[in-house]
C-alpha cells in the first residue's frame, strides 16, 4: 500500500515543488513568486477600506428585499453547470469507451460527477462512477472528495471513498491523482495526465497517460496488487467548435503484474495497441 | 438645415428604421416613426432635445449578418436616441419598461443624486416590468456622455445611447459638423451562456493561441534557445501571451452606430469643413483602437471633459470611455477604422462628401504578444517608454510624515486574499507608464494618444491634496475565469467607504494581464502623475497590465455608488465594488 501512497506523494510533491522550485535566471524565480504562496503577516486587509460598513445595510442602503428586488447581485454568485464528454470512442472490435464529467457550481466549489465505462456487445462490462465535491485550494488546483462506485456485467460492485487533487501544472499539464479506500481495507490509486499541443488553432494533438494501482489483489474484479493497468494514448482532434471535436488516435494499454496474469488467464492479451475514433463534446 | 443660436449646426433627425433597412442590418422592427425623409446618415440615432424625455425599453428582433436575435432597445432604435441636454437645466426622463424583466438606465459619467444613478439594488430598485420610473436631476456639466442599462446583460443587447450636453455658455469655437459615433459590439449568443462557456474554458473564443507552427517559425528565425525562452515564462506560469480579449470575432460583430462594417455608417461633410466626432465606446467587452487613415485626429475632449487639444493618429478606446475628436478630411471620403485590441475584427464608418463614397479600409494589424512589462511591470526590462516604479522597499519608509501623501505611495501591499485560488498573479514591481499606449500600439509608427498626453483644461476641481490614500488591486484568475478586486468578487466584498467631503487618493494596481477600464459612478477620478501632479479628469480610468496608477476623488456625492470594470464580463464576474459616501 505504501507504494501508491508514495506515488500520490510523488505527484503532489512534483506539483508543489515545480511551483516553488528555484530557477536559474533571477527573473524566472521572481516570476514564480508572482503566483500562489502564503500571505505574509502584514498583508493588507481587503475590508480595511469599508469603515465597518457592509453592503445592503447602513446609510443609503436599500436593504435586503427592499420592495422585493433585493441586493445587487452579479454572476459571481450564480451557479454554472456543464457536461464534458471527453472521450466517446470506438476501438475496432473492442467496443465503445465513454469517459466524461458533469458539474454544477461556481469557480471555487462544484459538485462533480465523473464517469467512465466500457461497453462491449451492448453491455456495460466495466464502469467507474464518482460523485465528488471539488474545492479550489490554490490558483490552479482543486481538491476532490467523494464516493466512487465500480460496477459492470459479470463482476462484483465495489464502493470507495475518494480523495484527490486535480489541476494544471506548470507548462500546462493537466493532472489528476485520486486515492481510494474501499471496504475491507481495499485501497487504490489512479493517476492521469494529459497535454494539449496546438498544431493549429483547431487541430489539437493530445497525449495522455493513465495508471491505476491497487493495494491488494481483488481476483473477483480481475486485478492484482501494485500497478494494475496503464494506458498511453495520443489523440488528434479537430475542433469544428470548442464543443464539437471528432478525433482519431492510437492507444497502447496494458495490464501489469498479477493483473496481467489474471487478464491472460481470462484470454485477453496483457498489452495491446488500439486505433480509436471518437468524439469530444461539451455543452 | 437648422442652426443653433451659437451657430453650431443642428443634427438633422434621421429616421433610424429607414437607415437600418437601407443598411441591410435589420428587419422586423416595429415601425417607430413615420416620415419618409431620404436620409444619407444611415444608422444615425434620432436626437431628442429639451428637458422632458420619454424613453421606452422593449424587445425587438434584430437581424445582423442574416442571423435573427432579440435586442433590447430604447424607443425602437439601436443605439437608442441621442439625448441633447443643456448644462444648467433640470431634466425629467421617464423610462418605461416593456420587458418581462426589470430594467434600468444608468447615466454614465453624469454627476447626479445617487438615487438617480440607475443601478438596481444599489441606488434604486430598478424598473419593474410595465412600470415607469421618472429620473429627474440637474445637469451640472457639459460634454459627451452616454447611457446604458445596468441590469444583467441588457447593455450588450442594445440598451445604450449617447448624451450630448451643450455648455451653459456656448463655446467660442464650433465645428461645422457634429456627429455622435457610438461603437458597440453584438453577439447572437446569450451573454450568460457566453459567461458559462468562459467559466468552463476561459480561452474559448481565443483563436490566436501559440501553436506548434508558431514555435517552428520562431526556431527557424531565432534559434531554439530564443524560441524556448520566449515561451518558458508563460508556460511555467500557465498564462497566455495572446490573452488580449476574452471575447473575439468568434462571437462578436463590431458595430458603429448600430451598423456592421459592410453596412458602413456614413456621415456627410463638405470639403474644408471641420467635423466633430463624439465617440462613445458602448461595447460590452471590446477595446477599440481608433484611427482615420490619412486624417489627423485632434482630440479635444475625453470623458466629457475638455483637454488641451492634442493631435494624434490613433487612440485606444475602452468600454465606457468617451472621446471627442475634430477632423478635417482632405479627400472626398475618409474611413473611421476601429480595430479591436485582439485584431480579430473592426468597426468601420465613413465620412464622405456624398453618400456611397468610400475610402480604403485597412486590414487589422498583426497580433502582438503581451510583453514582459505586461506581466512583470518594472521588472520587464527593455520596454521603451516604461518608467518603472521604485521597488517596493523604498518610498513609504523614506518620506517624512508631513509629505507622506505628496506623491502616490509606491510600496506595494497585496491584500491577503490575493494569495488564494482567486488570483493567478501578483505584480510586485509595477510600472506607472502613463506614456505607454499599451500592447499592440507600441512602436507602430503612428502617434498614439496616451494618458500622458491628456491634460484637462482648468486643472483639478478641488485644490486640496489627498487626506488619505487607499490602495486596491485589480485581480483575476484566467484559468478559472474569475475577476475581482483584492482577490474578492463583489459577492464577498464590503463597500469602500469615502467620508463625505473628503479628498482622497485611490491607487489602482493591476495584478492581471488585461487592461481594465475602471468606472467610478457619481464622482470624478482625477488621474495624477507619479509625482502627484494633476493630469486628467476621467469617469473611466483604463489601467494597463502590471500598471499602478492613482487618482484623486472628492467625495462630495453622498450615497451608494457602483465602481467596476466596464468590461461587462469582468464586472459580472465580480470586478465590482460599492463605494459608500457618508
Amino acid at each position: 500500500m505504501h507504494r501508491y501512497l508514495a506515488g500520490l506523494g510523488l505527484v503532489l510533491t512534483c506539483a508543489i515543488s515545480v511551483q516553488a522550485q528555484p530557477a536559474m535566471p533571477a527573473m524566472d524565480h521572481d516570476a514564480m513568486d508572482m503566483q500562489g504562496g502564503v500571505a505574509p503577516a502584514d498583508a493588507r486587509d481587503p475590508d480595511a477600506w469599508s469603515g465597518g460598513y457592509r453592503r445592503g445595510v447602513g446609510p443609503y442602503a436599500l436593504g435586503h428585499g427592499h420592495h422585493g428586488m433585493g441586493l445587487h447581485a452579479m454572476a459571481d454568485e450564480r451557479l454554472f453547470a456543464g457536461v464534458l464528454v471527453d472521450r466517446l470512442e470506438r476501438a475496432g472490435h473492442d467496443g465503445t469507451h465513454v469517459e466524461g464529467r458533469a458539474w454544477i457550481g461556481n469557480a471555487y466549489d462544484k459538485a462533480m460527477l465523473k464517469a467512465e465505462s466500457g461497453i462491449e456487445r451492448g453491455r456495460i462490462d466495466d464502469a467507474r462512477t464518482e460523485l465528488l465535491w471539488s474545492h479550489a485550494v490554490a490558483t490552479y488546483w482543486d481538491t476532490q472528495i467523494g464516493l466512487r462506485h465500480d460496477d459492470g456485467a459479470g463482476r462484483p460492485a465495489r464502493d470507495w471513498l475518494a480523495i484527490g487533487i486535480q489541476g494544471l501544472a506548470p507548462y500546462w499539464f493537466e493532472l489528476e491523482a485520486t486515492a481510494y479506500v474501499g471496504e475491507g481495507g481495499r485501497t487504490a490509486l489512479r493517476l492521469a495526465g494529459e497535454y494539449e499541443l496546438l498544431i493549429t488553432q483547431r487541430l489539437i494533438l493530445q497525449p495522455r497517460v493513465e495508471a491505476q494501482f491497487q493495494g491488494r489483489a481483488d481476483p473477483a474484479t480481475g486485478v492484482g496488487s501494485g500497478l494494475t493497468t496503464g494506458a498511453l494514448g495520443m489523440r488528434l482532434r479537430y475542433e469544428f467548435s470548442r464543443q464539437f471535436a471528432p478525433y482519431v488516435g492510437v492507444e497502447r494499454s496494458g495490464a501489469f503484474g498479477d493483473t496481467a496474469d489474471l487478464s491472460h488467464n481470462a484470454g485477453h492479451p496483457s498489452v495491446r495497441t488500439r486505433w480509436v475514433a471518437g468524439l469530444r463534446l461539451w455543452f | 438645415m437648422e442652426f443653433e443660436s451659437n451657430g453650431r449646426l443642428l443634427l438633422p433627425r434621421r429616421r433610424f428604421v429607414q437607415g437600418l433597412a437601407a443598411g441591410g442590418l435589420l428587419a422586423g422592427w416595429t415601425a417607430a416613426s413615420g416620415g419618409a425623409e431620404a436620409g444619407p446618415r444611415l444608422g444615425t440615432p434620432p436626437v431628442l432635445r429639451g428637458t422632458e424625455f420619454d424613453l421606452v425599453i422593449a424587445e425587438q428582433t434584430i437581424v445582423i449578418d442574416g442571423v435573427a436575435s432579440i435586442a433590447t432597445t430604447v424607443n425602437g432604435s439601436l443605439p437608442g436616441p441621442t439625448l441633447r441636454l443643456r448644462e444648467g437645466d433640470t431634466v425629467t426622463i421617464r423610462v418605461t419598461n416593456r420587458l418581462r424583466e426589470p430594467t434600468s438606465i444608468h447615466w454614465h459619467g453624469l454627476l447626479l443624486p445617487y438615487d438617480m444613478d440607475g443601478v438596481p439594488g444599489i441606488s434604486f430598485d430598478g424598473i419593474a416590468p410595465g412600470a415607469t420610473f421618472t429620473y429627474r436631476f440637474p445637469v451640472r456639466q457639459a460634454g459627451s456622455y452616454w447611457y446604458h442599462s445596468h441590469s444583467g446583460f441588457q447593455e450588450v443587447r442594445g440598451l445604450y445611447g449617447s448624451i450630448v450636453i451643450d455648455p451653459a455658455r456656448p463655446a467660442s469655437l464650433a465645428e461645422d459638423r457634429d456627429y455622435t459615433v457610438l461603437l458597440s459590439d453584438w453577439s447572437d449568443e446569450d451573454p450568460m451562456r457566453i459567461m458559462a462557456k468562459l467559466k468552463t474554458q476561459s480561452d474559448y473564443y481565443n483563436y490566436q493561441q501559440p501553436t506548434v507552427q508558431d514555435f517552428a517559425r520562431d526556431v527557424a528565425r531565432e534559434g531554439w534557445k530564443a524560441a524556448l525562452d520566449r515561451r518558458r515564462m508563460w508556460n511555467r506560469m500557465r498564462m497566455s501571451p495572446t490573452d488580449l480579449a476574452d471575447l473575439s470575432s468568434a462571437t462578436l460583430r463590431y458595430l458603429c452606430n448600430g451598423m456592421t462594417p459592410e453596412a458602413n455608417w456614413t456621415g456627410l461633410f463638405q470639403r474644408g469643413e471641420r467635423v466633430r466626432l463624439r465617440l462613445v465606446n458602448g461595447s460590452g467587452n471590446t477595446f477599440y483602437d481608433v484611427r482615420m487613415p490619412g486624417v489627423p485626429l485632434r482630440v479635444v475632449q475625453v470623458d466629457g471633459q475638455e483637454i488641451e487639444p492634442v493631435t494624434v493618429d490613433e487612440f485606444r478606446f475602452g468600454p465606457g470611455e468617451t472621446c471627442d475628436v475634430v477632423v478635417q478630411p482632405t479627400d472626398d471620403a475618409a474611413t473611421l477604422f476601429a480595430q479591436t485590441m485582439d485584431r480579430t475584427g473592426f468597426a468601420r464608418a465613413t465620412l464622405a462628401v456624398r453618400e456611397g463614397l468610400t475610402a480604403p479600409v485597412p486590414k487589422p494589424d498583426p497580433v502582438q504578444w503581451l510583453g514582459m512589462a505586461d506581466m512583470m511591470g518594472g521588472m520587464g526590462h527593455g520596454m521603451q517608454g516604461m518608467r518603472p516604479m521604485q521597488s517596493m522597499d523604498h518610498a513609504g519608509h523614506a518620506l517624512p510624515a508631513a509629505d507622506a501623501l505628496a506623491v502616490p505611495g509606491s510600496r506595494v501591499r497585496h491584500a491577503r486574499t490575493e494569495y488564494g485560488p482567486s488570483t493567478d498573479m501578483r505584480v510586485d514591481q509595477p510600472r506607472t507608464g502613463l506614456d505607454d499606449p499599451g500592447i499592440g500600439l507600441r512602436d507602430n509608427g503612428r502617434r498614439v494618444l496616451t494618458l500622458d498626453d491628456m491634460r484637462t483644461l482648468g486643472g483639478p476641481l478641488d485644490a486640496r491634496g489627498p487626506g488619505r490614500e487607499i490602495e486596491l488591486h485589480l485581480t483575476g484568475n484566467m484559468e478559472r475565469y474569475t475577476w475581482s478586486i483584492d482577490g474578492l468578487e463583489y459577492g464577498k466584498s464590503t463597500p469602500v467607504h469615502f467620508a463625505h467631503g473628503e479628498r482622497l487618493r485611490v491607487i489602482l494596481h493591476n495584478d492581471t494581464m488585461m487592461t481594465h477600464p475602471m468606472h467610478l459612478h457619481g464622482m470624478w477620478s482625477e488621474v495624477e502623475t507619479p509625482e502627484g501632479d494633476f493630469q486628467v479628469r476621467r469617469h473611466t480610468v483604463p489601467v494597463q497590465p502590471a500598471q499602478r496608477l492613482s487618482f484623486l476623488v472628492t467625495a462630495d456625492a453622498p450615497g451608494r455608488w457602483a465602481w467596476h470594470c466596464h468590461l461587462l464580463m469582468h464586472m459580472e464576474a465580480g470586478m465590482f465594488r460599492e463605494a459608500l459616501v457618508a
